[in-house]
């Protein structure tokens, strides 16, 4: 890993307890890696195995999903979806020469701020070690396109 | 030099300090001008005093801190000046905020003597005169952000630094503070009695002088208010005992002994040690943990004899979760009797022994005494014997004790409290205080655990609800919104207001550079930065902006939507625009806050988080939440105390019940129940509740009758009822189920075909409407023998009211049959509450208990004589009784009807076949599926009281939705595109809410399938979505283009 290196992640956060945890951890001004982008989702199992592979083919370093513990998801049960589909979709990414470690999931309450800081830091290190996704190259001839296609929507 | 323009001053307060040396001060703080140099002096003697000067800035504090560390309890007077002010402050900051581990804090004993400054003085001292209101704080957090001049290392505008309540003392706040983290809104406060300004002490404007939003009042005062109310709900809540014995377990000189509360923050994820289990001596994890139970309760010497109810289960949750933290720990608590009565507790306390490994020791403990660096404790564990153990922390569970401000509070509204300060309730009524009006929810009338407060706190809603149904409405005023524009057709026209939020995200990013880089983004029309987006007047600016550039799109880049979007939301409402067309990009919490030190880091974030933003926003189309019609009136499916309570307090509000019971008659569990401590004849009492449900002209009451199907959803379901033969059709808005429960028929004793074998209704029965007697029918000798069929194997729960009962008629045996001799063969006795009161009478009164092992249970013959055989725990000793008379404690079973309901209003059973709530602390009479509620022992066994609170908390929630014209949808729900849908069905085990169905497609050909959703069940958790493997199924706010534009943009910049 250079200095130079600088991964690009995406954090999905469901809203009741993990993007409440990510708020708290700003308000307790918790310092973190800002390799990181956060999109929130209502709940972790509305994010979308499709999203995820597209982050990836974007050349998205790592992705990583984070919902409510087990057993207190705002939606009763939706957690365990997506622990199934995490568990799925790992399984899946070194088919597409990506390391599985690149995909992580992560359950944090709303009142876990320090977890949801050190979860992240943890991700982005280990992200770093393995070093730039194999997508990047391609990804960055494809973001041409995308920017274009953008311009013409 | 201003010390020389001063001369006057300097005259004024040298007298000053002269008299406090003669009034007995042991020396004045002030600064002295020697060899050319000024510094800091204690003048202890008269003559000294001439060498006094006033000069501005000097860091007298340390100095300060030093002397009255050394001198502690002396009284100092101080010379102070508005601008030299901190060096006073460090002062009080030393004595009201010890380091964590000193708790005693002593009053502080000095003097002020204040110095005015000049103008010229003021205005380089930066104290202008500032206005200002409440409302107007933003929760920028900037007035306790750092002092801009920072020479004494004050790290706060606001100098006071004090214990947090929130986090019992372990970490500190400052006297202008937001309460907790978790506050919505995010308001600061002034603590009026710290404050130096609101106190009086001294003149102090630390934080109005940071405050840009000049949010700060400096002249705040307390004000009263008269509102016109039609009732009132007391809701004042518990004190946490603290320590007031004078064994106190080493509370007041141990800084590793803590109460549980504190105990309770340390374990906190966002508490004092960010949930790392920390010892406040030393900060060492520790490795050996000692909880001791019933501190302040079940205690004569401390004056509270009741018993808290809650201890037992939060020191298991704090000893598992502790044991969580740190693997290796080692927990013991010791306890009288773990009483964890509550639904699902036992199994909550079993996986404690045998998953978490926590040690249960059944032991007094008389002393915790510090020895060799750690705790001591010493107990007896068995009669007459000492034991003793070492410790890294102790726990108290501490009790439950009326707040202080109780007192007060009561005497103003001239309700009764009972023997311990809890607000006096009438069981038959547990939410009504003496005063008619007045409601009492919670901890206020006794101690109880969150499921139970929450459904008093609807119960008491309600019942104000029943008292004002005639005046529902009358005041309610709706805002009122232009007509929404139409946007669709139009090309987006993006409006990005990025907000500095002072210097919150000021200070790191760079906000202008931002707001010009969005500018060359796709559809954006306009961008700006402002200091506050939030502020009134920029919603003002953001509504005349929308007009100015025709905008109907907008992105606020600034803080959390969970706590701004409603905000902005409605203003674009009042600006015409569909709330939903809307996106905020969280450049404050998630990204300047987070990233304080790297500027230029922060800035490319803030800058991609708001083209993500953008580019979401730009796809977004308008929601409208589906409104749907409201059937006004409940069905009500039981006839016993819970069914006919709910009834009732419906029916009061004003709104149509049917009243279903499966047996011919009214009544339920109230036809077996006999007396209560309460209630001296429960017939006569269920037949006045019978008359008053058969005489509401509300209520239709159907005995006989079977719930045979339910149809429908939440505000307009359609149920058939069976009557007979006879099935008619009933519609209704709400359903309660209060299928309720019975005593079961034990058949661990194999004698229950003996007549000298019964339960404790039986029993009751056989007591009931005897008067005193010692006829030679009477028993000479009655064992009671607890938990027959509850906690064990297959029946993990405690049945809640036994260890009451069997006190109960123990203590009515004592009266009928004063010979006969009474023992209580018991586990743990659970007489929570205040029952513990009728526990100790019991003992009192020469009923014996006798402790039991579920591994060594009393064995019953029945030969000639009755024989009980019983090993007796503490002694370790076989004892053998002969009674008369065996009663066996049997355990509540749920109704067997249960199954067949839950399947057919599609609600979860508990694995013992209670009904589930939606969740057990904060939903306890609701369901997921919107629109049903449970009541009674349908939902776990509890007493007369406790069922009818809930039985009015599931009427109370009924009528929330009763009450309303229309049922408003979720807007981001799930919507689903029939042309791509193939009915494959995929989704439907995905939805907690059961909002979607395979069905025949309407006009398709034979076997053609496709999904159905239900709008209102849906609660828009997209989890179908993310399933539907055809792309059929989308959720609206959240669809997947959206979603990808985000991602794209993510990655892009």
């Amino acid at each position: 890993m250079t200095e130079e290196f600088r991964p690009r992640i995406l954090v999905f956060c469901c809203n009741w307890c993990s993007y409440a945890g990510a708020d708290l951890a700003g308000i307790g001004r918790y310092q973190i890696d800002p390799h990181f982008r956060v999109v929130r989702t209502m709940c972790s199992a509305r994010v979308d195995p499709e999203w995820i592979m597209e982050a990836f083919r974007l050349g998205a370093d790592g992705v990583m999903v984070a919902g409510c513990h087990p057993g207190d998801c705002h939606y009763i049960g939706g957690n365990y979806r997506t622990r199934r589909r995490i568990a799925l979709l790992r399984s899946l990414l070194s088919q597409f020469g990506l390391d599985p470690e690149r995909l992580h999931l992560e359950w944090i309450s709303a009142g876990e701020a320090e977890k949801f800081a050190s979860s992240v830091n943890g991700f982005i290190r280990r992200v770093g070690a393995l070093g730039p996704s194999p997508y990047r190259e391609t990804a960055a001839r494809t973001d041409g396109v995308a920017a274009e296609e953008a311009a013409h929507a | 030099m201003i010390a020389t323009a001063q001369t006057p001053e300097l005259e004024r307060v040298t007298a000053r300090a002269r008299e406090l040396l003669r009034q007995g001060c042991d020396g004045v703080l002030g600064l002295r001008k020697r060899w050319g140099h000024v510094g800091p002096c204690v003048f202890t003697r008269e003559d000294e005093l001439e060498t006094l000067v006033l000069e501005p800035r000097y860091p007298v504090a340390t100095v300060l801190r030093q002397i009255l560390e050394a001198a502690r309890g002396s009284k100092l007077g101080v010379v102070a000046r508005g601008c030299d002010v901190r060096a006073i402050k460090e002062l009080v900051i030393h004595n009201l905020s010890l380091p964590v581990g000193e708790r005693a804090i002593g009053p502080y004993s000095f003097v002020a003597i204040p110095v005015t400054c000049g103008a010229e003085q003021a205005a380089e001292c930066n104290c202008e005169k500032p206005v200002y209101e409440l409302t107007r704080c933003t929760g920028c957090w900037e007035c306790v952000e750092a002092c801009p001049e920072d020479a004494l290392k004050v790290r706060s505008a606001c100098p006071i630094v004090l214990p947090n309540e929130f986090d019992r003392g372990l970490a500190s706040r400052r006297a202008i503070y937001c309460p907790y983290p978790q506050a919505v809104p995010r308001w600061h406060v002034r603590d009026a009695e710290h404050c130096l300004a609101l106190s009086g002490k001294m003149e102090c404007k630390g934080c109005a002088n940071i405050c840009k939003a000049e949010a700060v009042m400096p002249e705040d005062a307390p004000r009263e208010e008269d509102i016109d109310v039609g009732a009132v709900v007391l809701a004042p809540g518990f004190e946490e005992f603290m320590s007031r014995l004078e064994y106190d377990y080493g509370f007041s000189r141990y800084p590793d002994v803590v109460s549980s509360m504190e105990f309770e923050r340390i374990l906190s994820a966002s508490g004092p040690c960010a949930g790392h289990v920390r010892r406040p001596s030393d900060g060492e994890e520790p490795r050996k943990i000692a909880f001791l139970q019933c501190v302040g309760s079940r205690d004569i010497a401390c004056r509270n004899r009741y018993c808290s109810s809650v201890c037992c289960m939060y020191a298991i949750k704090e000893a598992v979760i502790a044991k969580e933290h740190c693997r290796d720990l080692d927990v013991t608590v010791f306890f009288m009797d773990i009483r964890a009565f509550g639904k699902e507790f036992d199994r909550y306390y079993e996986r404690a022994k045998t998953e978490y490994g926590v040690r249960f020791a059944r032991a007094r403990v008389s002393d915790v005494n510090a020895a060799d660096g750690r705790l001591r404790v010493r107990y007896s564990p068995a009669e007459g014997s000492v034991a003793a153990d070492d410790f890294d922390m102790v726990v108290l569970s501490s009790g439950l004790e009326p707040p202080a401000r109780i007192r007060q509070l009561v005497r103003t509204l001239g309700v009764r409290v009972e023997a311990n300060g809890f607000v006096w309730t009438d069981p038959a009524r547990p939410l009504e205080t003496s005063r008619r009006g007045v409601y009492v929810a919670g901890a206020a009338s006794g101690p109880k655990d969150i499921p139970e407060t929450v459904t008093q706190a609807s119960a008491a809603a309600g019942r104000a609800g029943q008292l004002l149904a005639g005046a529902r409405h009358t005041l309610t005023k709706e805002p009122e919104f232009p007509p929404e524009r139409d946007v669709s057709g139009e090309e987006p026209r993006i409006g990005v207001f990025v907000c500095h939020c002072g210097i919150n995200i000021g200070g790191v990013v760079d906000v202008p550079a931002v707001a010009v880089h969005v500018r060359g983004l796709p559809y954006v029309a306009h961008t700006e930065d402002n200091l506050y987006t939030c502020s009134q007047d920029t919603q003002d600016h953001i509504r005349d902006m929308i007009a100015k550039h025709r905008l109907n799109r907008v992105v606020v880049a600034s803080c959390s939507p969970r706590t701004h979007e409603p905000l902005f939301q409605e203003t674009l409402r009042r600006a015409g625009l569909n709330p939903h067309l809307f996106e905020m990009a969280n450049i404050r919490d998630q990204c300047s806050w987070i990233h304080m030190h790297q500027p230029e880091e922060a800035t490319l974030k803030a800058r991609c988080l708001v083209h993500m933003a953008v580019a979401k926003v730009a796809m977004v189309e308008p929601l409208a939440a589906a409104l749907l019609d409201v059937t006004p009136s409940a069905l009500v499916v039981g006839g016993g105390l819970a069914g006919m309570t709910a009834a009732l307090a419906t029916a009061g509000q004003g709104y149509k019940v049917t009243l279903v019971e499966r047996r011919r008659r009214l009544g339920g569990n109230l036809d077996r129940v006999r007396y209560t401590f309460d209630e001296p004849d429960v017939r006569a009492y269920r037949d006045r509740l019978i008359a008053q449900v058969r005489g509401h002209p509300g209520i239709a009451v159907l005995t006989g009758t079977e719930l045979d199907n339910v149809e429908g959803f939440v505000g307009s379901f359609e149920s058939t009822l069976k009557t007979g033969a006879r099935r008619t059709k009933v519609a209704h808005g709400a359903l309660i189920l209060a299928t309720g429960g019975s005593e079961s028929r034990p058949d661990e004793y194999r004698c229950m075909d003996d007549s000298r074998v019964v339960t404790q209704l039986e029993l009751e029965t056989m007591l009931a409407g005897k008067s005193s007697s010692a006829g030679a029918r009477a028993p000479r000798s009655v064992v009671m023998i607890q938990c027959v069929g509850s906690r064990e194997e297959g029946h993990m729960y405690c049945s809640r009211v036994c260890c009451s009962t069997a006190v109960k008629n123990a203590l009515r045996i004592r009266e009928t049959w004063p010979e006969a001799q009474v023992y209580v063969l018991y586990r743990d006795m659970r007489t929570y509450g205040f029952s513990e009161d009728h526990y100790q009478a019991a003992r009192d009164r020469g009923v014996l208990f006798v402790g039991y092992e579920p591994e060594a249970r009393p064995v019953v013959t029945n030969g000639r004589g009755l024989k009980v055989t019983v090993r007796e725990p503490l002694l370790q000793r076989e004892l053998v009784l002969r009674p008369d008379l065996v009663v066996l404690s049997a355990r509540i079973d749920p109704s067997p009807d249960n199954a067949r309901l839950a399947q057919m209003v599609k609600v979860p059973l508990t694995q013992d076949g209670f009904f589930l709530e939606a969740h057990a602390k904060l939903r306890p009479v609701e369901f997921a599926t919107e629109g049903v509620f449970v009541a009674g022992l349908a939902h776990g066994p509890k007493n007369m009281a406790e069922t009818i609170a809930q039985a009015e908390a599931a009427a109370a929630k009924a009528c929330t939705i009763i009450s309303k014209d229309k049922y408003r949808a979720e807007a981001t729900i799930a919507a689903l595109n029939e042309e791509l849908c193939d009915g494959c069905g995929i989704c439907v085990p995905v939805c907690e809410y059961n909002a979607l169905e395979v069905i025949d497609r309407p006009g398709g050909k034979e076997g053609e399938k496709i999904v159905r959703l239900n709008e209102a069940m849906c609660k828009g958790c997209g989890g179908c979505v993310a399933a539907c493997p055809s792309g059929a199924m989308e959720q609206k706010g959240f669809k997947n283009e959206q979603m990808l534009a985000m991602i794209r943009a993510a990655l892009a910049e």
